[in-house]
């Protein structure tokens, strides 16, 4: 036994590349899967999904600005600092999911993966979409997918870290920023996540993290009119219809929820993710002598 | 209620009479504490505004803008939007007020007055050689005129700093009460540009001085000069303001103008009129916000106030 003292761990939101507690003062506990008491994780109220989305649309122009190759590098660096923090991270997936370590460690090693994966789409997924149209007439015409803005997404309630990731990665590839509700009941690997991101050329205010409640806080990202998609991910098996219709009021992109949450371990097989958070930009342009 | 200035005070004719009996007043006003001073200002922005309150204090401000252009890339044709936007500051509805007041350059006030004709909306110009204010009297007072000629009914001159700073407040009283004299019935604001003047003291002295020579408001910048409006110098005027109608029984206004650019920073603002200068002052005939980008925030909010979703930058107009 040492006679250290305890060095605790305030879980903290991850908003504007800063980490500060909810606006509204508020926590609640988060315990392991097994019942034992982690940390006082912040519980994110309605002004803290309006600063995140004030951040994230702050931050959107000059990420969406960078190009795709700048893009790819900075995921691939988040998937650097993710891999020197293996056993951190299979650590507190251990504890918030009660998997074995061995388990936690290959999805640890999985969600590493999933940003070179996406990392490696940055410049690529346009040539999948977009591309030259055959049009009747002396015009080239192009048309490239373009990312939507910003995104408002419900992380996996289960998957706490894997799940998480297969979400972000995707949204922010193409250019959008984000704002994260995350798992309810297993916070603390997103939190940590938010630490990655923070010390990874991720630019302040591309992703947001919010723990807390998504019933709380996803018909407040659903209303939101400066958030321009919705990806409801984490709402799997629960009815969704009332976020849809408040979403509807800017026509925001919605990604419905699965009917139950999947496995997030294959790797997708395409970049059809990516594309669900993009707009389609055509362009004319006058051809001939 | 405290009055800053002490109650023998006397007649204010007698104190603008000789250059040294105004020096006198002026530097016998009483000292303003600036760590207090600050920490008031502080203390009542912290205050929380409820739901309703909000509302209408979202729609006063609108009501209380000064919608601004002052660029030298000004054009007749962005006037004119500006007038539009002034009428209907959310053309989709109806329930947004209009804002108080157009205030642009001289040579565009015809432009203005013809497209807000009939509307109510004043038109304000910036004279008197804006925004140095450095220039002969005789221009100056052309200056004023010209803009009074082509219909502007609310001029915003600016004092002469160099001279009030070097403590020549005869030629500033001077200057102001002849710019006075030049407007006729237009109103007159005068600019203390606060930015410029270094002290509390110093805004406290411009203050009287630009109550006594005539000056229908009181404005605390031109909006070209950082720091422009804050709110510990907006309630030092509004002190002055105060002080001026207790003892002359004459209502005076003010124009709190540049870096105001949220609605947040607005209700602040109006919290501060409140409690310093009174609830009669919560009028946009006594209290202006000079601003551009702000009228874009203020409608966002009232959105959000009237829909109870979060408003977007899309659905309101660029400038």
């Amino acid at each position: 036994m040492s006679d250290r003292l305890d060095v605790r761990r305030t879980a903290k939101l991850y908003l504007g590349g800063k980490f500060p507690r909810s606006e509204s003062g508020r926590t609640y506990e988060v315990e392991a899967a097994d019942g034992r008491f982690l940390a006082n994780a912040a519980l994110a109220s309605r002004k803290d999904v309006r600063d995140a989305v004030g951040a994230a649309r702050k931050a959107q122009p000059g990420w969406a600005g960078a190009t795709a190759y700048n893009r790819g590098q900075v995921l691939y660096r988040v998937a650097e600092m993710l891999e020197g923090r293996r056993v951190q991270f299979a650590h507190e997936l251990v504890d918030a999911e009660g998997c074995k370590p061995k388990e936690a460690a290959a999805q640890v090693d999985a969600a590493i993966d999933r940003w070179v994966w996406y990392a490696g789409w940055s410049d690529k997924f346009h040539q999948v979409d977009g591309g030259l149209n055959p049009v009747a007439g002396p015009y080239f015409n192009l048309s490239v997918p373009e990312p939507t803005g910003v995104v408002g997404a419900i992380a996996p309630q289960g998957s706490s870290l894997l799940g998480l990731v297969a979400v972000l990665a995707p949204i922010i590839v193409s250019g959008n920023t984000v704002v994260v509700v995350t798992s309810r009941e297993r916070p603390l690997p997103a939190v940590s996540l938010g630490e990655v991101l923070a010390t990874s050329d991720v630019p302040g205010g591309v992703v947001n993290i919010l723990t807390g409640d998504a019933e709380e806080l996803a018909p407040i990202l659903a209303g939101h009119l400066d958030v321009n998609a919705l990806d409801l991910t984490g709402c799997a098996g629960t009815d969704t219809t009332e976020l849809e219709v408040l979403a509807a009021e800017n026509v925001k992109r919605v990604v419905r929820p699965p009917a139950e949450e999947p496995s997030f371990e294959p790797v997708p097989a395409g970049p059809r993710r990516i594309l669900a958070f993009c707009e389609t930009k055509t362009v004319w342009h006058p051809k001939g002598t | 209620m405290s009055l800053v200035l002490p109650a023998d005070a006397g007649d204010l004719a007698e104190v603008t009479a000789s250059e040294t009996s105004l020096k006198r007043f002026l530097h016998g006003l009483p000292g303003v504490d600036q760590v207090g001073l600050e920490k008031r200002a502080a203390t009542l922005a912290t205050r929380s505004i409820k739901k309703d309150s909000k509302r209408w204090a979202l729609d006063l401000a609108i009501r209380m803008v000064d919608l601004t252009t002052l660029e030298g890339a000004d054009t007749p044709g962005k006037v004119r939007s500006l007038c539009a936007k002034a009428r209907r500051p959310d053309p989709r509805d109806p329930d947004v007020p209009s804002v108080a007041a157009v205030c642009v350059y001289p040579d565009l006030v015809a432009t203005a007055v013809e497209a807000l004709q009939g509307t109510g909306i004043h038109v304000a110009s910036v004279a008197t050689a804006f925004p140095s204010g450095r220039s002969s009297l005789d221009i100056k007072l052309t200056d004023t005129r010209d803009a009074v000629a082509a219909g502007a009914d609310e001029i915003d001159m600016v004092i002469d700093r160099g001279a009030f700073l070097s403590g020549r407040y005869g030629q500033v009283l001077e200057e102001i009460v002849a710019v006075k004299e030049a407007c006729g019935d237009a109103h007159l604001k005068v600019i203390l540009e606060t930015g410029e003047l270094a002290t509390y003291d110093n805004v406290r002295r411009a203050s009287w001085l630009a109550l006594a020579g005539g000056g229908d408001f009181i404005k605390t910048s031109t909006g070209k000069v950082s720091p422009a409006s804050t709110l510990p110098t907006t309630l030092v005027m509004l002190e002055a303001v105060r002080d001026f109608a207790a003892i002359t029984g004459d209502i005076r206004g003010v124009k709190s103008a540049g870096g105001i650019r949220t609605a947040k920073d607005a209700i602040r603002y109006l919290v501060l009129v409140h409690e310093i200068a009174g609830a009669d002052w919560l009028h946009p005939d006594r209290y202006r916000f000079g601003a551009s980008s702000l009228l874009n925030d203020l409608l966002m909010q009232w959105h959000k106030q009237a829909t109870g979703h979060y408003w977007t930058a899309d659905r309101v107009t660029m400038d």
